[in-house]
């Protein structure tokens, strides 16, 4: 067996005890349809994707639920459109008597307009959630200092954002994710603002243990190709990151020998 | 009386219960989760769980998001 399929076998993800062969958490938010939904799931290698709690509408046609079903694949809720701990509390407790699991993506926002993290509510949230059983993945800023009180808190993981939700705009600040990367004792998940493969490379090159995104597969011009790409970029990066990357130099190393250069 | 369901008023006979509110709104057998004023009502309990007057019951369940 070839060096990276091995390590690929023993480099499983473990979040709270729990292990995943695939490091790319999906979101399931944004697919133009559920059958677009499933063959992007499916090309991904997801095993573990979100869902919102929503009221429920008499009209819908097709459950995610049922998608996730026949693909196999766990499911993670999420707290999304929360603004407050109550309210991200409650969700949480909803999700669980729903969908059977005490594991919830914790987000709590601050405004509609950036939708980013509320760390006061945050924290408050996942307080109250670890203290009632739940096994909690707070979606956070990409701030060292907040990462690691929530890890104090007994948060299960840490999700910083690279950017804004929806956005695209890749990691704008990879020297905090490697800061949270260094300091943390639990994984390290990058959750939002990815655009496409090379930011997911390198979020796995930073040292981060997983990636979830959403956004930037479903609504992709071909969501099913997009996620193929970013299960091979989350794979790259992950063994670029094992195998360690030589040190940057500010001039030439070359890489042929000078000995016996016949134009001396 | 009056329950606010998912956000609407609806009338309703005294002493109806949250088995037969959510049964109005979704056939689902799984998947879905009750609250009443903010308290999660488990679902074994939905149909000893009576309503009263001014009630606001929400009736949850998994769509695409995140």
């Amino acid at each position: 067996m070839a060096h990276n399929d091995q390590d690929r076998q023993d480099d499983r993800l473990v979040i709270a005890g729990r292990d995943f062969g695939s490091r790319l958490i999906m979101g399931t938010g944004g697919a133009p349809s559920m059958r677009v939904l499933q063959e992007a799931l499916t090309a991904s290698g997801t095993e573990l994707t979100t869902v919102a709690m929503r009221r429920v509408d008499p009209a819908a046609r097709g459950s995610v639920l049922e998608v996730l079903e026949a693909c196999g694949i766990a499911v993670l809720p999420n707290t999304a459109g929360c603004f407050t701990a109550g309210e991200a509390v409650l969700t949480a407790k909803l999700a669980r008597e729903a969908l059977g699991t005490d594991w919830v993506k914790l987000e709590v926002i601050a405004d509609e307009h950036t939708l980013l993290p509320d760390p006061i509510e945050l924290v408050e949230a996942a307080e109250q959630l670890v203290d009632d059983g739940f096994t909690v993945l707070p979606y956070t800023n990409d701030d060292p200092v907040l990462a690691r009180r929530l890890e104090q808190i007994g948060c299960a993981a840490v999700m910083p954002l690279g950017s804004p939700i929806g956005s695209g705009l890749g990691i704008r600040n990879p020297h905090n994710i490697e800061l949270i990367v260094e300091r943390a004792g639990v994984p390290v998940i990058l959750d939002a603002g990815l655009g496409t493969a090379s930011d997911a490379a390198l979020a796995m090159e930073l040292g981060c243990d997983a990636v979830l995104l959403a956004t930037a597969v479903t609504r992709a011009q071909s969501p099913a190709r997009m996620a193929a790409a970013m299960r091979h970029a989350v794979e790259a990066g992950r063994l670029a990151r094992l195998a360690g990357r030589i040190p940057k130099r500010r001039y030439a190393q070359a890489s042929s020998p000078w000995e016996g250069v016949s134009t001396g | 009386m009056q329950v606010i369901v998912n956000g609407r008023p609806q009338e309703l006979p005294e002493g109806a219960s949250v088995a037969e509110v959510v049964a109005t709104v979704t056939t689902a057998a799984s998947g879905v989760a009750a609250a009443v004023n903010d308290e999660v009502v488990r679902r074994g309990a939905w149909t000893t769980t009576t309503l009263r007057d001014a009630d606001r019951l929400e009736v949850l369940t998994a769509v695409q998001g995140g």
